[in-house]
């Protein structure tokens, strides 16, 4: 006589459609993510109720700081190469082909085109610690306005916007409009954040 | 956790010798681990909110002869952005009585909605002074989309104005 064996079942699931799952989602969210570039300001956007989604490529971003330093990044790595070369034929500042490629993969920047040389030559680290003078705007030196002029030239697609600090003085905000003004550039964009419920 | 492979057993009662099978499963818990992990991160890196853009059209500057065009000043109102958050308010351009409101909603907004029900065809000139902020300049533009102004500009403050201000002590 056989005892009755009691049927153990083994704690065991099937987990290959999570995995599956997970896999799905990691692949995801790794091809949308975009890498944050190291930026050399924090800018405190004010908030709008405007709900215009910026676009995502063929922007010149111009960013004004606290203390009113005016900072500058335009995107597309050909168009920046361009555009400093440009850039180095008008102010009498031989680029060579490794700076160009440098200039292509750096965000963000505010010195004088004198002094880009320098920051070119720098690494990611010394970057950072780097206090940035801001691009001049004054009407006896603005470079600004070059450096927009050229930008479009090489991009003539671009979308201008100003991502001003909302503390940021009206003075250099009106300087930096006023160049773009000057350069028949009548419509641009202000970088803001959404409201939140007031 | 995923797989306890189970053992072989023994053999069977009648003796038979059977070919011992490898257990086709693979234990997929660290996999899975990793793929939560990598999950976790990018979900967490990932920032969904794009930023926000007002946009906003200037006009032209004036080339040689041309002309600004005229208005009513019946039509007129004038907006100074003052320190602090202030807003210096007038209608009208000779003897201007000025007066002082604020970014609230009782303030410029119910303001500006009034005037437009008062005065057909209102155009208001925005005059930002050089002590207002660029936080202002947004919150003014923006209550002009809210309140849906057909007809504003941003104009240069001028003197006049700023003596204004700093007579009226609001």
């Amino acid at each position: 006589m056989g005892k009755v064996k009691v049927h153990r079942t083994t704690p065991s699931l099937d987990m290959t459609p999570m995995v599956d799952l997970g896999f799905l989602l990691v692949t995801f969210f790794m091809l949308t993510a975009t890498a944050a570039p190291d930026e050399p300001l924090t800018v405190d956007m004010p908030s709008s109720v405007s709900e215009i989604k910026l676009p995502e490529t063929d922007i010149l971003t111009i960013s004004i700081s606290k203390d009113g330093k005016v900072f500058f990044n335009m995107d597309g790595k050909y168009n920046r190469q361009t555009l400093l070369q440009r850039m180095g034929e008008h102010y009498g500042i031989p680029f060579s082909d490794a700076e160009l490629a440098r200039f292509s993969v750096m965000s963000t920047f505010g010195v004088p085109v004198q002094n880009l040389k320098e920051l070119l030559a720098m690494n990611s680290e010394q970057r950072k610690n780097l206090e940035q003078p801001g691009i001049p705007v004054d009407s006896l030196n603005n470079q600004l306005k070059d450096w927009i002029i050229y930008s479009r030239m090489s991009n003539p697609k671009l979308r201008i916007a100003i991502k001003g600090d909302q503390d940021s003085n009206y003075p250099v905000v009106e300087k930096v409009m006023n160049t773009l003004i000057d350069n028949n550039v009548n419509r641009f964009n202000l970088i803001t954040n959404l409201e939140r419920g007031s | 956790m995923a797989e306890v492979s189970q053992g072989g057993g023994g053999g069977s009662k009648d003796g038979k010798v059977r070919a011992k099978k490898a257990s086709t499963k693979i234990d997929m818990t660290p996999m899975v681990d990793l793929a939560f992990l990598l999950l976790t991160f990018f979900m967490l890196t990932t920032t969904f909110n794009k930023p926000q853009t007002m946009e906003i059209t200037m006009p032209e500057k004036p080339r040689g002869e041309e002309k600004l065009p005229e208005v009513n000043e019946k039509k007129v109102i004038t907006l100074i952005l003052g320190d602090d958050d202030k807003v210096y308010w007038y209608h009208g351009i000779t003897d201007p009585k000025i007066e002082l409101t604020d970014f609230s909603k009782n303030g410029v907004r119910k303001l500006l909605m009034q005037k437009n029900s008062e005065i057909p065809g209102m155009i208001i000139l925005i005059k930002p002074s050089k002590e207002s902020r660029y936080k202002n300049v947004v919150d003014i533009l923006d209550e002009m989309n809210i309140t849906n102004m057909q007809r504003y500009a941003m104009v240069k403050i001028t003197p006049t104005d700023e003596e204004l201000v700093k007579e009226s002590n609001l």
